[in-house]
């Protein structure tokens, strides 16, 4: 069902009208969940696939440096995960417990992805404490072996998640009559029409916000002068990962921006601030959208640029946020505009970085000599995540009043629970030191000499 | 369907209890263990046989969630906005325990075992007495299908959600005492052995005098269940676990840890289900049916297909999972956890600490 077919509605959930006078603060916490969920997505989305295809490179060479990276990997990969599976709870708990008239009127619409989640996320914890207290303990080939369904659930598992997401953006497998959810199709739910960019734009950046990271540790390492083979294969691997992985994410953000114009052309004239429906549309860098004139003001403007994003062509029309009333367009619209122009222009920069790397590789068969190289490998991890989030926030704002487009509104989901203030607080409390935690113990553990990971110890 | 359904809720739940239940009972233990040089032994095979398993264990309450909110979206939307209070302090410790579990795993020091320790023990005993309350809340016929209406502290804070969230909380510490005592027998630690052997016959002891109790406070504070639990199929239940329960203590005074394990989560299984049974047809006392909560059939059809195909991979590969921990494969050297950190226990503060 096509948003465009199917006119916007207000539709009233089955537990009755919301009544909630602190709804910013459900969204609010709903956010922070989110955003500290979600680098952790990105590590359950690739890591395995790296740690193992170290181990790969211990099995074929017998280097004892490539098992002693695989093993220390793959206890990060364990606490990560640890932290990954609370953090996941906490959202299916918040689902019900800031959304319970969304959960109420939806669950059985879209609740086939979670079912499917379920099992994958199940699987992958079995195999993943296998895989890691399983060092030493099974022979050397069958471990390889054990280490296979972890990358493949986290595929399965963390692509049941984004179709729910997709179906948000993109409703359909349902029909409406006199304000009843009826007819429901849960399979046509699951393949919407944004579960394919989705699944490829996060999947990609699961990649680079992992091989970032871990190769930025490594990269530090090798700034400070240690030229080890431990660190060097430590800072290849990842690093090279990441930097293939950038500019085809490039590609695809203009596949997953051109889907959206089509399916959701509101959140598009957001990510601009495009005020009126025009053709020619420019694009604004910087600069702050003005509520009451409908315009960019203090910005850099490149003429058509918005028009070539959304159709490829520079005259094309793009539809403007007049083409709906007030109540139907995102509020924060400056939010969703910072968050759309960190995100490319961080996307750009470390796609830069990634052909000059694959560039000087490929020409002189070598590392970049450089050091500002190595700088920004080191600031490229944390600049990858906060692409990370901004994404997320670009289109999760940007699909604001909405919690499922065109149909249900966010202020007719929310609990009438009270208290969420407090709760907010409580968790962000907990987030930060939970961060505060990990990130220490991280550190920690490497500190440790490699030469802690022989045979027989696992700490 | 429906039926179905509410089989697998009730099967996701019962595994919940018995497994994860006993990890959040391991950690009462850990808290009442003592100093760290007394309590090293306990908490070192505490963190010995939880390490490998209590995530997998813990991913049942996600699969429960999921096939609430999928079968029974009405049910799951009218639980998780009433019942608010005990299900935020519930996720808020699953949280807390979650991770200063992991992290004590990679604690350096003997300072930062007691910090995460501390933080693991106390929520894991906040964790089954949250739902433990919130289940009193729905089987006292406080729960009606709403949006969190009215007072939200009546819906948690009565005589039955009390009973039910201490009966949760003690129950963990008899079964995780049931399951220690095995593993340092396979382990081959006579002390320990004796010691879980102790905890398990007073955990066992305190859920039987608590469930006997339990019954006047049912009587008076929900009376439907009391009525469902003590005829019908639902007597018929409770005596199957009382057995059990009588059988486990028999096989524990005997130090037949491996069958008293089985027959210890065999009672909880069979408490769990007559309770379903004494609640039939209703999931919300009074206000809901089955029937009336349950989604439509075609929802049903395709969660069925997913479960299906999902438990074909799940059931070889959990027993991949138990056959390793139980033949003792993942198993690693028994440590207690003070000693661990013999080395740096002169000084608690290494240089790095503060940087």
């Amino acid at each position: 069902m096509s948003p465009a077919l199917m006119a916007a509605t207000d539709l009233v959930g089955r537990l009755g009208p919301s009544e909630q006078e602190h709804l910013l603060w459900a969204r609010e916490l709903q956010a922070m969940s989110l955003t500290f969920h979600i680098p952790l997505v990105c590590f359950g989305i690739s890591f395995p696939a790296i740690v193992l295809f170290m181990e790969g490179l211990y099995l074929r060479t017998g280097d004892e440096t490539y098992r002693a990276l695989a093993k220390r990997w793959s206890k990060v990969m364990l606490l990560l995960f640890a932290v990954g599976v609370v953090t996941g709870t906490i959202l299916s708990f918040e689902f019900g417990l800031l959304w319970p008239n969304f959960m109420a009127t939806f669950g059985d619409v879209f609740g086939l992805a979670f079912g499917i989640e379920g099992f994958a996320f199940f699987i992958e914890a079995i195999f993943i404490a296998i895989y890691v207290y399983g060092w030493d303990r099974v022979p050397r080939k069958i471990h390889l072996s054990l280490g296979v369904p972890i990358v493949i659930t986290g595929v399965i598992g963390s692509l049941s998640v984004l179709t729910v997401n997709g179906w948000m953006n993109d409703p359909g497998g349902f029909d409406i009559v006199n304000g009843e959810i009826t007819n429901i199709r849960p399979w046509e739910a699951l393949f919407n029409g944004f579960f394919w960019h989705e699944l490829a734009h996060m999947y990609f950046a699961g990649y680079m916000v992992t091989g970032f990271i871990v190769g930025g540790v490594y990269a530090f390492a090798y700034l400070k002068g240690d030229r080890s083979r431990y660190v060097r294969a430590g800072m290849i691997v990842p690093l090279t990962v990441a930097c293939l992985a950038s500019p085809v994410q490039v590609i695809i953000g203009d596949w997953a921006g051109r889907e959206v114009t089509k399916a959701q052309p509101i959140k598009l004239a957001t990510f601009e601030g495009l005020g009126q429906t025009q053709k020619d549309a420019p694009f604004h860098l910087l600069g702050w959208y003005d509520k009451s004139t409908g315009e960019v003001k203090d910005a850099i403007k490149i003429p058509y640029l918005l028009s070539i994003l959304a159709y490829h062509d520079p005259t094309h029309v793009v539809q403007g946020l007049d083409s709906v009333p007030e109540a139907d367009r995102p509020g924060p619209i400056n939010t969703v505009r910072f968050a759309f122009q960190a995100m490319i222009m961080i996307g750009s920069g470390l796609m830069l970085f990634g052909l000059f790397y694959a560039f000087v590789w490929y020409r002189k068969g070598r590392l970049p000599t450089t050091k500002w190289f190595y700088r920004v490998a080191v600031i490229a991890g944390p600049l990858s995540v906060v692409a990370l989030i901004a994404g997320w926030v670009t289109t999760e704002v940007g699909r604001q009043p909405w919690i499922v487009y065109e149909v249900m509104r966010v202020d007719g989901a929310v609990t009438n629970a009270g208290g969420l203030q407090i709760a907010f607080f409580v968790a962000l409390a907990i987030y930060l030191s939970l961060a505060a935690a990990v990130l220490w113990l991280l550190r920690r553990l490497a500190a440790r000499p490699p030469q802690v990971e022989t045979p027989g110890t696992v700490a | 369907m429906a039926e179905i359904m509410l089989g697998l809720a009730l099967l996701a739940l019962t595994a919940y209890a018995v497994l994860a239940g006993a990890d959040l009972g391991a950690g009462f233990w850990d808290l009442t263990a003592g100093g760290d040089q007394r309590g090293g032994r306990v908490r070192g095979l505490i963190q010995r046989s939880m390490s490998p398993v209590w995530e997998a264990n813990h991913v049942w309450l996600i699969f429960l969630l999921v096939v609430l909110w999928t079968a029974f979206p009405i049910f799951f939307g009218s639980i998780m906005s009433t019942l608010y209070v005990p299900l935020f302090l519930a996720a808020f410790g699953i949280i807390l325990r979650g991770t200063a579990f992991a992290l004590r795993g990679q604690a350096a020091t003997i300072r930062e075992a007691r910090g995460f320790g501390a933080v693991f023990a106390l929520s894991s005993v906040l964790v089954p007495f949250c739902f433990g309350a919130a289940i009193g809340g729905i089987v006292s016929g406080r729960v009606p299908v709403c949006n969190a209406l009215g007072d939200p502290y009546d819906y948690w804070l009565n005589p039955t959600s009390i009973l039910i969230g201490v009966l949760a909380v003690v129950t963990g510490t008899y079964l995780s005492a049931t399951y220690l005592g095995g593993d340092a027998q396979r382990a081959g630690l006579p002390d320990l052995v004796e010691a879980f052997r102790r905890r398990a016959l007073s955990g066992a002891i305190a859920v039987g005098v608590i469930s006997l109790g339990g019954l006047a406070v049912l009587h008076s504070d929900a009376r439907s269940l009391y009525d469902g639990l003590t005829s019908g199929g639902g007597l018929v239940f409770v005596a199957i676990s009382g057995g059990l329960g009588l059988t486990t203590l028999g096989l524990i005074v005997s130090r037949h840890f491996i069958v008293a394990r089985w027959s210890a989560a065999a009672a909880v299984a069979s408490i769990v289900v007559g309770w379903g049974v004494a609640q039939s047809p209703y999931l919300l006392p009074g206000e809901l049916t089955l029937d009336d909560a349950a989604a439509p059939h075609a929802t049903l059809v395709a969660l069925t297909i997913a479960i299906g195909v999902g438990l074909c991979f799940l059931v070889p590969s959990l027993a991949l999972l138990y056959r390793f921990v139980l033949t003792g494969r993942l198993d690693q050297e028994f440590e207690p956890l003070d000693q661990r950190f013999r080395p740096l226990t002169a000084d608690d503060h290494p240089p790095e600490a503060g940087a």
